[in-house]
């Protein structure tokens, strides 16, 4: 009763101290709401530069932007060099993210006969999925204007050549932002491995990341950020709450139900084999994160420096937080909440990355720690599955936190940058639908392609496998020596 | 012959050793184990899930030692090992059938 209490108060007191600091900053608003204003003032080359920061995150908010530089848009694209060559920095960021960072982070959480298996999966689908974008994944993701999904125009990146500059970032090369999308997508379909992991099938995994990867990234990719249904709705989503964190947590979180339990799930330790290689994972994915938020404003401008600074601060204070929740309710704080909050911290200011400003951003920070504490105890007692290392308790409700706080804190009267016609609380329905889409698009194409891999190869292995640790039963190798 | 198994809290190590050393006794074997009687363990905390260490690591010490040097063995590893708390371990000491050097081939008494 105490505790719950402590909890109650502290939540009370971060939230009205939370909203105080964020309006601290309302005298800079008229100037952080305006880069649209001055970029436009600035040579050609630049010019279409905020135009473009605004595009990969949503067809609305851009209004702001286009409204201030209509006469650059007639200039004729011209290749920044700047630009491109933070794209390539940000590009090598998110693959680090993935390979070693997402591989490290989510191997240490398991235990040490399955720390291959771990690394296999993350590995392996960073291979296979940018394989496939370059396929298919990028023209129907970002090639039209359908609802849903684009056209086929540039399948097998047809019509691209080095030469060619990218419509969506009309200052950097199509390869570029080719290759930049190609590593979220990469990304999105790797974060999942982490609810069914140390009881799926190898092949299972594969089978399961193609299909949900064609039937839900790629619409998901297209509606909030090629043009498609979200977009036109006016969500925003700077760099990927729902296209990324959403949609990877709920069909973790559907995996982790189709697959069932581990053995021994509640009364066997399951306990983190090694919370030192799962650190270096966490900072290698927080480092990379400034390529995944900054990287997301398109080109070397103010709104990337607005994004990098929001992806230090909402993660300090993220995990600033949850280790004050944990120590509060477990009397200790530890390495895994840190990193943990950390995480939580990151993916919820990944859709507000660019339009919030830095106090909402430790606002959100703040709030968003407690909550993904709740959602890997309480919430994940009450969902009853075994998602094994919390990817629905973090990047499900940190990106479900996040998308809808983006609606609060884009706010100019908390420091954020509005989109035109803006008022709080039809941008937050607003925010609230897409996640819901997300939810419940994703959730079901997760369970067809769960139920299409059972089919085809079965899902889990076999007891005994299960028993002796995937590194040997699926690879024929042990990671540490024994 | 006995062999006399020592089972002591880690940081005992050297204390031990250098006892029996002290009189006489030449060599012996040390494992790594974990165990518990009376000590309490632990609870560690991952995200929500709670889990009870019971086991405690400890240091298993086997040493063959001649009949008329048991009691001088047994007085110097409990002085050394004792720290007055719970968990400082126990000695066995079971009768040694038969001890055998490797190098040599000898055997009995001579071997130890």
């Amino acid at each position: 009763m105490k505790k719950l209490l402590a909890s109650l108060c502290l939540g009370l007191s971060l939230l009205s101290g939370g909203v105080a600091l964020a309006q601290t900053p309302a005298a800079e608003a008229p100037g952080v709401a305006t880069p649209a204003v001055t970029a436009a003032a600035e040579p050609a080359a630049a010019a279409p530069a905020p135009e473009a920061a605004a595009a990969p995150a949503a067809a609305a908010a851009p209004e702001a932007a286009a409204v201030a530089a209509p006469a650059a848009a007639e200039e004729t694209p011209v290749l920044n060099s700047g630009d491109t060559a933070w794209m390539l920095t940000s590009t090598v960021l998110v693959i680090l993210m993935i390979i070693p960072g997402l591989a490290l982070f989510y191997g240490g959480l398991g235990r040490s006969k399955n720390m291959l298996s771990v690394l296999m999966q993350v590995f392996v689908i960073f291979s296979l999925i940018t394989v496939l974008w370059v396929v298919y994944g990028y023209t129907l993701a970002f090639g039209g204007e359908g609802k849903f999904f684009g056209g086929f125009d540039k399948l097998f990146l047809k019509g691209i050549t080095a030469d060619t500059l990218s419509s969506a970032l009309k200052t950097i090369p199509e390869y570029v932002f080719v290759s930049f999308q190609a590593t979220f997508a990469a990304i999105t379909v790797a974060l999942i491995v982490g609810s069914f992991a140390e009881r799926i099938k190898f092949a299972a995994v594969l089978i399961f990341a193609v299909l949900w990867f064609t039937f839900s990234y790629i619409p998901m990719a297209h509606m909030v950020w090629g043009g498609g249904l979200l977009a036109a709705d006016g969500a925003l989503d700077f760099a990927g709450g729902t296209v990324v964190h959403i949609n990877a947590g709920i069909a973790g979180l559907v995996g982790a139900y189709v697959l069932g339990k581990r053995l021994g799930f509640g009364k066997e330790s399951m306990a983190p084999h090694s919370l030192t290689l799962s650190m270096v994972g966490a900072s290698l994915l927080w480092v990379g994160w400034f390529g995944f938020n900054a990287g997301s404003a398109g080109a070397a401008n103010g709104i990337a420096g607005l994004a990098f600074v929001n992806t230090i601060v909402a993660t300090g204070a993220a995990t600033l937080s949850w280790l004050a929740a944990e120590a509060l309710h477990k009397g200790k704080a530890s390495m895994l909440g840190a990193i943990s909050g950390a995480v939580a911290g990151l993916v919820a200011i990944t859709p507000a990355a660019g339009f919030v400003g830095p106090m909402g951003a430790i606002v959100m920070g703040l709030i968003v720690g407690p909550l993904c504490v709740w959602g890997v105890g309480g919430l994940k007692r009450m969902l009853g599955a075994d998602d094994a290392f919390d990817v629905f308790g973090v990047h499900g409700v940190g990106g479900i936190v996040g998308a809808i706080l983006t609606g609060v804190f884009c706010a100019a009267s908390l420091g954020g940058i509005e989109p035109a016609n803006y008022s709080m609380g039809h941008q937050v329905w607003v925010q609230v639908k897409s996640v819901l889409v997300t939810l419940v698009w994703s959730g079901v194409v997760a369970f067809v392609s769960y139920k299409v891999a059972d089919l085809l190869v079965g899902l889990r292995v076999s007891e005994e496998e299960e028993r002796q640790g995937l590194d040997i039963s699926s690879h024929g190798e042990t990671a540490y020596v024994r | 012959m006995k062999m006399v198994t020592a089972i002591i809290k880690p940081f005992k190590l050297d204390e031990v050793r250098e006892a029996l050393s002290d009189i006489g006794v030449q060599g012996i074997t040390v494992t790594e184990v974990k165990g518990f009687g009376r000590q309490k363990g632990h609870t560690e905390l991952y995200r929500g899930a709670e889990y009870v260490v019971d086991f405690l690591p400890k240091l298993k010490i086997e040493a063959a030692i001649a009949d008329d040097m048991v009691d001088r063995a047994l007085e110097a590893i409990e002085a050394a090992a004792r720290t007055g708390k719970i968990g400082d371990g126990k000695i066995f000491v079971s009768h040694l059938e038969q001890v055998v050097r490797i190098r040599t081939g000898e055997t009995g008494q001579e071997a130890l």
